[in-house]
């Protein structure tokens, strides 16, 4: 029975050394994954994706912010409503939740997002409808953000 | 003792996964004299080379392969109806297969040939034969659509087609079956001499590839069996066999084979132009659908054509000659040069091979040997380029690679021959498991062929495959031709009959495969762009219903006030924006099928609810976790019911 057991071992081992990099790296990618960064304040968190910084002007840009709506309308209303949960979280008081990088990469690279994002992924544990990828411009999510700045 | 097998078998496991930690270095040099598995293994995640476009035969469509691997990607509906993707069953699709006798459900495709710029493969579209009901499709290669069809008139039994000339400035069909033209009443005995053979050109728009039958030569009765384009030297040209030569009208399995010799028809399609433009043409009442399916609109249109343009050879001089092929010539093939014509006598040992070169002095120095119905033959001798002797029995097609080989398959002997050119020499012959047809080398048809594979399709699998009770799977099999022998690799299944195939490298099509539809391109009459847009409007018994879909819910969800002997069209706007995330709509009680949208996309399903009750509805294409709860009722009360009309989400 011992023996047995010494064998399966080794030829567990086997396989494991048998391998190439490509299994690595794979455990490499999990590492990464799993250092998730948890933020104190989470205004802090810009999240993951294409937009690192971004300040948004006091004003607000009417103009953009009635492109926002039309996206927002065509694009994102079938799950999210302004001042209500749906499928979606409400946009309403967003940016006393959120950086703007955050939401804009949340709109950009929302798949990345929800695996590697705290914030995401606890939204996504709530809500469990994942964010749909809506293959939105950095100009439009910036214009859908500046709308967002408009709903009391 | 137990425990002594276990030990046993653990270490001999342990052996096992020492084995196969190697690499194919060391197969290759020691037990196994062929490494045909790992020429064929696509690594998972990994993708195939090649794109094979394989004609569906009886299916009526088209399947897409991978190469080397032959993994099935798509069956791409083009002729007969397919509940899965709603063509033909949606009021999108119904007119593409519109036709003068009415909606037809079924075709035979036969040939598909992938559009050329300067006698190579772009990769734009690819063209079909519908053999049975004469049409031709065109498919987007963005897409993988079918999103035209043209019926073609005079015709019947559309087989030697559909082959575009290397700029792809017409995509070309022949009839096989001679008819009267125009069709009328009279006894088929009078067949001799006053039936038909119509050839039509058909014009692709370079831009947007719309179609456009140009004009029609109006040949005598005999059958058009197949054809290429001269390509080259011999751009200008097109080449059809003919058999029937006899014009039989009966048991032509023994009163078609009597003449020794039949013709391949060389058609000198630069000078109809220029009839055409001389107004040589006569303008003949006829009537076809032509049906164009627009992106936009994601909506097929159907019009009727009530005239075609036909030229008469036995009129028009220069436009017609007839080069003499022994026993019945099947396929029709022109080399990557365009000055060989092979024509394949599907009765004979030998592959004979017209010289274009030859064929234009003997027609310069009038070498004729006779004429058929005011077309000039010309003598054999004078065009011959040579004979591929005692090759097989029943030879059928041919394609060349890249090294000046050419590649015949013989149906009867079930083989495919390599052979080459200008010497005609047999270097290499291979079984094919069984009675192979066609044969396809990716480019084998055109200015630049690949060297690399050859797909052989057989009509016979008998015992290659697990028994399927009566009807066995019809098949291909995949060659590797890189080095002087060839090698079989591979055998896979095939959707329906593969009658020939078009292969295309995956670097050609790839960069262009549409992943969604812009939605705020959608102009489709019944659309709603955002769930703001949503209703339900009834036009007596009438009812539109605008829907939405996005993971995971429909818009509206709830729908009252609908009656029995209503008829309700959903039309169902799938708003997601990403790749890869389709969504289904299915209908209890639906007489026709699913819809399966496209994102970005409109489809209309009509439903006919004949029972009063509360039924439901519900996306058939798994779309996220929350899938399951993607579903929806509509109540459906008696006729004479006064419910109002309401429709709800989330409420």
């Amino acid at each position: 029975m011992k023996l047995n057991l010494i064998a399966i071992v080794v030829s567990i081992t086997i396989l494991a050394s048998c391998g190439n990099s490509e299994k690595k790296n794979q455990d490499e990618k999990l590492a990464n994954e799993s250092e998730i960064k948890v933020y104190d304040n989470p205004l802090d968190d810009k999240g993951i994706g294409p937009v690192s910084s971004l300040t948004l002007p006091t004003e607000i840009n009417q103009e953009l912010a009635a492109k926002g709506k039309e996206i927002f309308i065509l694009k994102c209303s079938a799950c999210h409503k302004e001042t209500q949960r749906f499928i979606g979280p409400a946009p309403l008081g967003i940016f006393e939740r959120r950086s703007p990088e955050w939401i804009m990469n949340m709109i950009l690279n929302p798949e990345e997002m929800v695996q590697k994002n705290d914030i995401a992924k606890k939204l996504l544990a709530e809500y469990i409808a994942p964010m749909a990828n809506q293959n939105l411009t950095e100009e439009e999510a910036r214009a859908v953000v500046e709308y967002f700045r408009t709903i009391k | 003792m137990k425990n002594l097998i276990k030990s046993t078998l653990a270490l001999l496991s342990i052996i096992l996964i020492f084995g196969s930690c190697g690499k194919g270095e060391k197969q290759s040099d020691g037990l196994l004299a062929s490494n045909a598995a790992e020429k064929v293994y696509v690594k998972p995640g990994e993708l195939d080379e090649y794109y094979a476009f394989v004609s569906g035969g009886f299916s009526g469509q088209l399947s897409v392969y991978g190469l080397p691997s032959g993994r099935l990607f798509k069956v791409i509906p083009v002729f007969s109806v397919d509940p899965e993707k709603a063509w033909g069953f949606n009021e999108e699709t119904k007119p593409m297969l519109n036709t003068s006798h009415g909606f037809i459900p079924w075709d035979d495709s036969h040939h598909p040939d992938i559009s050329q710029t300067a006698g190579e493969l772009d990769g734009r579209w690819i063209f079909i034969n519908g053999n049975n009901t004469p049409r031709i499709a065109k498919i987007d290669l963005t897409t993988f659509e079918t999103t035209e069809i043209i019926e073609i008139p005079n015709s019947a039994g559309n087989h030697s087609s559909s082959f575009v000339t290397e700029n792809t400035e017409y995509v070309v069909a022949g009839t096989r079956f001679s008819v009267p033209v125009p069709q009328k009443d009279m006894p088929i005995k009078e067949y001799k001499g006053n039936f038909k053979g119509a050839l039509s050109f058909i014009s692709v728009e370079p831009k947007h590839g719309k179609m456009n039958l140009e004009f029609q030569i109006l040949m005598p009765g005999f059958n058009y069996d197949l054809a290429h384009p001269g390509r080259g030297a011999s751009h200008g040209w097109f080449f059809y066999t003919t058999y029937n030569t006899e014009e039989a009208n009966s048991l032509l399995e023994v009163n078609a084979s009597q003449n020794n010799v039949d013709y391949i028809a060389a058609i000198n399609w630069k000078k109809a132009e220029e009839y055409v433009k001389a107004g040589k043409g006569k303008k003949m009442p006829t009537n076809y659908a032509h049906n164009v399916y627009d992106e936009n609109t994601h909506t097929a249109t159907s019009t009727m054509k009530k005239e075609v343009l036909v030229l008469d050879p036995a009129e028009l001089p220069g436009l017609v000659y007839f080069l003499p092929t022994p026993k019945s010539p099947h396929g029709c093939d022109v080399d990557p040069s365009g000055e060989y014509i092979v024509g394949s006598g599907k009765l004979s040992a030998n592959v004979t091979v017209h010289s274009f070169s030859k064929m234009l002095k003997a027609i310069e120095n009038k070498k004729f040997s006779g004429t058929a119905y005011n077309i000039p033959i010309l003598k054999a001798e004078e065009v011959l380029a040579g004979v591929v002797e005692q090759a097989g029995l029943g030879p059928l097609h041919t394609e060349f690679d890249d090294k000046g080989n050419a590649y015949t398959t013989f149906f009867i002997t079930s083989e495919v021959v390599k052979w080459k050119l200008k010497t005609w020499e047999v270097v290499d012959r291979k079984p094919a498991y069984y009675s192979v047809g066609h044969l396809m080398i990716p480019g084998g048809n055109s200015r630049k062929p690949t060297g690399k594979y050859l797909l052989a399709m057989n009509k016979i699998t008998k015992d290659r495959y697990l028994p399927t009770g009566p009807e066995v799977t019809q098949s291909a099999q995949l060659f590797d031709i890189s080095g002087e022998k060839m090698e079989l690799l591979l055998d896979f299944p095939t959707i329906g009959e593969p009658h020939y195939a078009a292969g295309i490298h995956k670097d050609v099509i790839m960069k262009n495969s549409k992943k969604y539809f812009d939605l705020k391109n959608n102009k489709h009459e019944f659309v709603a762009k955002s769930e703001a847009e949503t209703k339900v409007v009834r036009k007596g018994k009438d009812v539109h219903v605008y829907m939405t879909a996005i993971r995971s819910h429909f818009a509206p969800d709830n729908i009252e006030g609908i009656k029995v002997g209503d008829r309700v069209f959903f039309h169902v706007t799938n708003l997601e924006q990403d790749y890869d995330v389709p969504h289904g709509f299915a209908i209890i009680g639906a007489n026709n099928s699913e819809l399966l949208i496209m994102p970005g996309q409109t489809e209309t399903l009509v439903w006919e609810p004949k029972q009063v009750g509360i039924w439901p509805f519900y996306c058939s294409d798994f779309c996220s976790a929350l899938h399951q709860e993607m579903q929806g009722y509509v109540r459906v009360s008696p006729a004479n019911s006064t419910i109002k009309l309401s429709w709800s989400l989330g409420e």
